[in-house]
């Protein structure tokens, strides 16, 4: 029977990225009970497909899976009303209201601070920084866990490191 | 480079992700602009700010053991539902597709003398040409820009489970001109570009298991040349526009610095 190699396969090579996809999951929905369910519908999903993986990126294979378990649990589990559907050409003009922290601010930011600025980004700003900052991936690893081109990716990152700077120094500036 | 057009690079150039001329335009532009420079410096401020902070989530041991719970479920309702496939008219449709396979299979490898040896070769050089092709396609040729072999070398530790041997050959016309990590027979290797003139070679290399030595061998592919040999524990692959005179003696200075001993 194949069954006991696989698993094992399955092990070895998708499971040490656990915390990758927990830690990704974690970020997207924002709670922990959430977080563990979807990764483990991932980790399922992942099994049922790992015939098909064709070689290549592990863990950009596996956190795709990720990635899409959580948009779909996302869409279904929202309180109607409270989509966060949000449109880069809208939103596009906030981009360059305010002053940005400067570098001594950004240097005193501390953890909780910069976790909340964070999680309060929308979720394609989110997401990119996470997949960056956080696991380290290189652009072309982002624009296929996230489908989308190169050169979207540049520029998500770019929006998203100015918008994550605004909203590091609102938050800095009503501390002080 | 206008600062409008560096304000929208410097956070690709802060992750190394813009391809050469993009890299010397901004870093040009740099030089000369105190704007996009603290751009740059509040951009890394911000960076080393989110790294500092450790702000990756650690998956909880009550979820690794969901997980195999889960898994053992999977694992175990996948049988029955496997045994019932083989009743009615299935096992009909399973044996007419095994029959219609063996016998594809032995035509193909009567008909068809490369298949003998259904080489992990071509299917890699497939792979080492497609690679190279998107590299220089997708603006992706490097991840860490230097001419330094003492800069890109390091940039792999910690990225790869192994440490490639990086040379740079400028005074043999063939400079060193950064690395990336990319991907080949479903592992991650160390691809190096090097600089002939106007072309460029990218020269994949992962660890040989078997540690046994090839000589260079060369093919060309939709012309491209491609070069592939095996030394010291690690299979080298060197893909390139650049002539099969020149990439042979691109391998050849390479030889010779790699493992002198083996002239």
């Amino acid at each position: 029977m194949p069954e006991t190699p696989k698993r094992e396969r399955f092990e070895q090579t998708v499971l040490p990225h656990l915390d990758a996809a927990y830690s990704l999951a974690r970020w997207l929905t924002r709670n922990d009970q959430d977080a563990q369910d979807v990764t483990q519908e991932a980790c399922l999903r992942a099994f049922r497909f790992f015939d098909g993986y064709q070689g290549g990126n592990m863990r950009a294979w596996f956190l795709t899976i990720v990635r899409n378990t959580c948009y779909t649990w996302l869409h279904q589990n929202r309180a109607p009303g409270s989509d966060e559907v949000f449109d880069e050409g809208i939103h596009s003009t906030d981009d360059s209201g305010g002053p940005s922290p400067e570098i001594q601010a950004l240097a005193g930011a501390d953890r909780e601070t910069l976790r909340r600025a964070l999680e309060e980004l929308p979720e394609v700003f989110r997401e990119v920084l996470v997949l960056r900052e956080l696991e380290g991936m290189s652009y072309k690893e982002i624009a296929d866990v996230t489908s989308v081109s190169l050169g979207t990716v540049m520029s998500r990152l770019a929006r998203a490191r100015t918008r994550l700077r605004l909203a590091l120094g609102a938050a800095m500036g009503k501390e002080s | 480079m206008s600062c409008d057009l560096t304000q929208r690079f410097v956070s690709g150039y802060l992750d190394g992700e813009l391809d050469l001329v993009r890299t010397i335009e901004v870093e040009a532009h740099l030089k000369s602009c105190e704007f996009c420079a603290r751009e740059l410096e509040n951009q890394q401020a911000l960076r080393e700010a989110l790294r500092r902070s450790s702000l990756g989530y650690t998956a909880p041991a009550s979820l690794r053991n969901r997980i195999q719970t889960s898994l053992d479920a999977a694992t175990a309702t996948k049988s029955p539902e496997r045994a019932s496939a083989w009743h009615g008219w299935q096992i009909w449709r399973l044996a007419a597709a095994f029959a219609v396979l063996v016998l594809c299979t032995v035509t193909a490898w009567q008909l068809l003398p490369g298949l003998h040896a259904p080489s992990s070769n071509q299917r890699i050089a497939a792979e080492v040409f497609a690679s190279h092709v998107r590299s220089l396609e997708a603006n992706h040729l490097m991840d860490v820009v230097s001419t330094d072999q003492h800069t890109v070398k390091p940039w792999f530790d910690g990225k790869l489970d192994f440490s490639p041997p990086v040379e740079d050959l400028a005074s043999d016309g063939f400079p060193l001109i950064g690395g990336r990590l990319d991907y080949l027979e479903g592992r991650e290797v160390a691809a190096l570009v090097y600089q002939r003139r106007k072309h460029f070679i990218n020269l994949f290399v992962w660890p040989d298991a078997s540690g046994s030595s090839a000589a260079p061998v060369l093919e060309s592919m939709q012309g491209y040349n491609l070069m592939r040999w095996s030394r010291g524990g690690f299979h080298f692959w060197a893909a390139s526009d650049v002539s099969a005179a020149d990439l042979a003696e691109f391998v050849r200075l390479l030889e010779a610095r790699i493992s002198p001993e083996a002239k």
